[in-house]
């Protein structure tokens, strides 16, 4: 910082005080359009879902206030599907999390070697993520048909008697989700993501390693790996909120069942708001959430400071 | 993957004739090793996209085949030798979805909130990234938390607000939001922002260039492959988006093309199932031309390590 002789602050108390120069502020100046777009579209739905949260609202009669009555019924037991389906949200994440992250990574490693047709093997890659919803969810369901199905027809063919009914059945059904959302995942955002991060890194460091005598995984260890942790970190904080928020894919292809098996988090929260109109319950279980979630958040932040290695500025 | 290489990697200096394997056993010859190791991973690739590519396949199958005949068992696979493929399902498909306006509409769309995407998350990434502003935490916070609110939440009281701006039935609601800067992409390209050295800057304000100035010359050319994937993103999500054009377009010739898409289901009594992958197979090819252009942007060595002078 250039030491400029006394321009008048904000605040003109003398000496001990900080003083604020109007380029401290830039920061707020580069950010007004976020800031401005959070005061139009999401301060006020998000304080009108916490002011509901706190009572019983239906759409068709005013709201009435509850107290804390919503979160009771939540945390006490006055709502059988709340626990499981929070736990059942965290299995999910904790198995989904660290697979998906991996198997975008090797991905991105593989597809980051200059091999011949490069070009045509990412966007390869890259297709099943382009592919609409709707054809998905048609192509899964018929390859876990229990009667018909490619897989079972596959399994019978070598032998198996009896194959499981996967989709259909209450023990397979959440394995049978992982495979089919980690099939997607692996050639997708994260990949390209990861890609975009390896980029980055100075073919000289790579040539400096080689010199020294480090080997393919002395490198990747020592060169890649910690120039890349801003961009692990950033999939890593994206990952586990959008498998904690997981829905489409449990709405689409088992609608929460065979006997609530897939009953994630936000697909009880969707039936409680859309199917059962309780909207003040929704958005206390809305709330609920947005606390856990960003507790996760904000500990992974802190954790980041001891594994993400910035060049540019120190982590926040 | 990585077991071949580690374990013969011994002393490899500058090439020397003996680094480059003469005089050594043929499996530990460096050409030797690079050939093998670039064999296996062919081969690992190949088998991968031939995995991933599977559903695709399926959908160029049905999209070939008569109505009714999509999932006779057994099933078949072969168009041409199979069955006669129906190249007029494609005609067809695109007749029922109108596509001249869904198309129209959607490029429409797609394009605007891109543009607004990209600019935003740059200038607010740029400000998180590199400026100083009191409670600049407390702000990143803010901005990566709304990452958390479920879309639910947010769904209507938004509804409302652009009723009330009597903005619904118009395009306003779908592109407006992505001027403001979306939280996924300014922490995207804050990121990668901070992957480069803040002297780089320094030494470009030394030589009399502005924040502007800096932001163009020095960072964005650094984080090409990073605004390559912004763009992406936002295209698809645009182009696919199902949700907000539902809520919030009710005129058929406003309709965008994932609307159309969705009109297939329950037609004709039942989802005209090869009509449906048709339209989806087509609804990709541009999603697809946008990558294969934009990924050339992702190869290594365009990084400029040092500032213009």
């Amino acid at each position: 910082m250039v030491a400029v002789a006394s321009t008048p602050s904000v605040r003109a108390t003398p000496a001990k005080r900080r003083r604020w120069r109007a380029r401290d502020f830039q920061g707020w100046l580069w950010a007004s359009p976020w800031i401005l777009g959070f005061v139009l579209w999401t301060l006020g739905p998000m304080l009108w879902s916490l002011y509901l949260a706190f009572t019983r609202y239906s759409i068709i009669r005013a709201p009435i206030w509850v107290g804390l009555d919503n979160f009771q019924r939540a945390f006490e037991g006055g709502d059988s599907l709340f626990w499981p389906s929070l736990g059942r949200t965290f299995t999910w994440a904790l198995v989904m999390v660290p697979l998906s992250l991996l198997g975008s990574l090797l991905t991105a490693l593989m597809l980051n070697q200059g091999l011949r047709g490069t070009a045509i093997l990412r966007t390869l890659f890259f297709i099943p993520s382009l592919t609409p919803a709707v054809a998905l969810a048609v192509l899964w369901r018929w390859i876990y048909q229990p009667d018909f199905g490619a897989l079972n027809y596959l399994l019978r063919e070598i032998g198996v008697t009896a194959p499981p009914a996967w989709l259909a059945d209450a023990s397979y059904a959440m394995p049978s989700l992982m495979v089919m959302t980690l099939w997607g995942a692996v050639g997708g955002g994260t990949m390209l993501i990861f890609l975009a991060g390896l980029q980055g890194i100075s073919q000289e460091l790579y040539e400096a390693a080689e010199i020294d005598g480090a080997g393919r995984l002395a490198r990747f260890r020592n060169v890649t790996l910690p120039l890349l942790t801003p961009t692990i970190f950033f999939n890593l904080i994206i990952g586990v909120i959008a498998a904690l928020r997981t829905f489409t894919t449990a709405f689409v292809a088992t609608g929460g069942g065979p006997n609530y098996a897939t009953w994630f988090y936000i697909l009880h929260l969707y039936q409680t708001a859309f199917q059962n109109f309780e909207l003040g319950y929704a958005s206390a279980l809305a709330w609920i959430f947005f606390v856990i979630v960003i507790c996760l958040t904000l500990a992974n932040l802190r954790l980041s400071r001891r594994w993400v290695y910035y060049e540019g500025e120190e982590a926040i | 993957m990585t077991v071949v290489v580690s374990s013969t990697e011994k002393n490899p200096v500058v090439p020397t004739a003996r680094s480059l394997g003469q005089g050594l056993p043929f499996f530990q010859r460096r050409t030797v090793r690079e050939g093998i190791w670039i064999g296996a991973l062919t081969a690992l690739v190949t088998f991968g996209s031939f995995l991933l590519l599977f559903p695709v396949y399926f959908m160029i199958v049905t999209s070939l085949k008569t109505q009714g005949a999509s999932f006779l068992l057994p099933m078949k696979w072969l168009p041409g030798i199979q069955y006669v493929p129906q190249w007029e399902n494609y005609g067809e498909a695109l007749r029922f979805m109108k596509w001249q306006t869904a198309y129209t509409n959607t490029m429409v769309v797609a394009v605007l909130s891109m543009a607004g995407d990209v600019v935003s998350a740059v200038l607010v990434a740029y400000g998180f990234a590199r400026f100083r502003a009191p409670g600049k935490n407390l702000l990143f916070g803010l901005v990566l938390s709304t990452l958390m609110v479920p879309q639910i939440v947010r769904l209507v009281p938004e509804y409302l607000g652009f009723s009330r701006l009597g903005m619904s039935n118009t395009f306003w609601p779908l592109i407006l939001p992505a001027w403001f800067g979306s939280a996924y992409n300014i922490f995207l390209l804050r990121q990668f922002f901070t992957t480069i050295p803040i002297e780089m800057d320094q030494s470009a304000q030394i030589d009399g260039a502005g924040p502007m100035r800096v932001l163009w010359d020095v960072l964005l050319p650094q984080i090409r492959p990073a605004l390559a994937v912004v763009l992406i993103g936002s295209f698809t999500y645009n182009w696919n988006d199902f949700f907000r054009p539902l809520i919030y377009i009710n005129s058929p010739s406003l309709r965008t093309a994932a609307l159309s898409l969705s009109a297939f289901q329950a037609v004709y009594g039942g989802t005209p199932f090869h009509l449906l992958m048709a339209a989806s197979l087509v609804n990709i090819i541009p999603l697809v031309v946008l990558f294969f252009t934009l990924q050339r942007y992702f190869i290594q060595g365009i990084v400029v390590t040092g500032v213009k002078g």
